[in-house]
């Protein structure tokens, strides 16, 4: 790669599709698997999950190397650009400004939920079986729901619309109206993925989710 | 007397000035014997004819630089209430007032309105913005180019190197070492070339390396703010596409 900024921006916007922007709807069906199927369905989903094959170097190449990429050059390349959204109010330039600024709050979030879930799981605080009572344990608490709430839009907005800008920069829409069209297919995923997740939220919320680890997961959040 | 009845018309302004490149900007109002058809451009020579401010004080004239006045040399561009547009096609009677001058912030400035375009004219060379046709010898007629296709291409060698769409980009700035929009049109209307595309290339990889057009963020303000209305979100997208090509055709080595 030799330090050339080219490759390393075309690597961090295809990182951002594959396999990021598949591991988000990924888990955002998993989730859903909560709304679906409840508490039984969930833990399904999960069972699953962590009976894959390779399954730590599954989430090491798929998923950790990744973020952990994606998310320090992304920080740089938010801190390289401008916000001009007061004196330039068009669509496009909003876009551009939040793709950014909902960049830095999903690592933020990211580095957080991975905090208070995946590594309990692996101190020995929480386990897989109980991961759904463990999420009612976090988002029954407002601050967190609504930390999770702006969290989740935040990071499949900048999915969606990070998979308008990949469109633009493989040069696979070129023209105004290739461009207008991948538009909306994006806000409509913005939409479905996000009703996936709240959703999933919600389920978790509800008292089916509540029983026996409840009390371990508060103890983790600590 | 007619004069005593109706009030004397002026325009306001409200300019933003600056002495020396490294001195403090600052602000200064003129208000102005209004005339019918006015531009900024004949405002600011009304300036430099009479150089008293709004408040009666005599002070340097502003300065400013322009050529053509159509809008086809892009060297008045100037920040008016707000937006980076060409000063001569500014008309005063369009403007609301007071109309507020202040120069461009992406480049540097040399005085009052007058900004260094240099970085622009850099990016020109860098990218190779011209069709190699000397030789030690005569090379003969380069191929033909389609009708159709020329007039295509003339949209595009509109452009002025005036900077506005590099002040409308938010990722043209100090931090970062965008080349900005301008000369990635010029790669796709010199590549499209006949003779030009013998060069292609050379042009893709200039813009394949550190400042390059990687440093596009798709904010799109550039193709909103262009004076001559040039494409250049499709340029950009177009050599996307170009450099992404070139790129896998290098790694595959055909």
């Amino acid at each position: 790669m030799s330090g050339n900024s080219y490759y390393s921006r075309k690597l961090h916007s295809l990182l951002g599709v594959i396999p990021l922007g598949l591991f988000l709807i990924e888990h955002a069906l998993t989730n859903y698997s909560a709304f679906e199927g409840g508490k039984e369905g969930f833990a399904e989903s999960v069972d699953f999950l962590h009976g894959l094959p390779l399954i730590f170097f599954l989430e090491l190449i798929l998923i950790w190397l990744p973020i952990a990429f994606h998310g320090i050059y992304g920080l740089y390349l938010a801190f390289t650009s401008d916000l001009n959204v007061t004196r330039y109010q068009y669509g496009r330039n909003w876009a551009f400004a939040l793709q950014r600024i909902t960049g830095v709050v999903t690592f933020i979030f990211v580095i957080w939920h991975v905090w208070t879930t995946r590594v309990q799981v692996a101190l020995g605080n929480t386990s897989y079986d109980e991961l759904g009572s463990h999420m009612h344990s976090i988002v029954s608490q407002p601050a967190y729901f609504v930390i999770y709430f702006i969290a989740v839009l935040a990071a499949v907005f900048h999915f969606a619309n990070g998979l308008w800008a990949f469109l633009v920069s493989w040069g696979i829409t070129v023209g105004p109206r290739a461009q207008r069209i991948s538009s909306n297919i994006c806000m409509g995923i913005f939409v479905i993925v996000s009703v996936l997740f709240l959703l999933s939220l919600f389920a978790f919320r509800s008292d089916e989710f509540a029983a026996a680890g409840a009390a371990l997961g508060s103890i983790s959040l600590g | 007397m007619a004069e005593t009845a109706t009030a004397k018309r002026t325009v306001k302004f409200i300019i933003t000035r600056r002495d020396r490149p490294d001195s403090a900007p600052y602000k200064e109002e003129f208000e102005i014997p209004y005339r019918p058809n006015m531009n900024v451009i004949s405002a600011l020579m009304e300036i430099q004819r009479n150089p008293v401010n709004a408040q009666g004080t005599k002070t340097t004239p502003v300065c400013w630089e322009s050529n053509c006045l159509e809008e086809v040399c892009g060297a008045c561009s100037m920040i008016i209430n707000g937006k980076p547009r060409q000063a001569c096609s500014a008309l005063i009677d369009k403007l609301e007032q007071p109309i507020r001058l202040e120069p461009m912030t992406t480049f540097p400035v040399v005085r009052d309105l007058i900004v260094d375009r240099q970085r622009m004219f850099n990016a020109l060379k860098r990218v190779k913005a011209w069709i190699p046709i000397d030789g030690t010898y005569d090379l003969g007629p380069g191929p033909r180019m389609a009708e159709s296709k020329r007039q295509w291409a003339y949209e595009l060698s509109k452009c002025m190197t005036c900077g506005v769409c590099l002040e409308a980009c938010p990722n043209v700035n100090d931090r970062s070492s965008f080349i900005g929009p301008a000369p990635i049109s010029q790669v796709r209307l010199f590549n499209a070339h006949p003779t030009g595309a013998m060069n292609a290339h050379e042009r893709l990889e200039a813009l394949m390396e550190d400042g390059g057009i990687e440093g596009c963020g798709n904010s799109q303000n550039c193709v909103r703010s262009c004076p001559k209305g040039i494409p250049l979100t499709t340029s950009i997208a177009a050599i996307n596409r170009e450099t992404t090509k070139h790129m896998f055709k290098r790694w595959l080595d055909l």
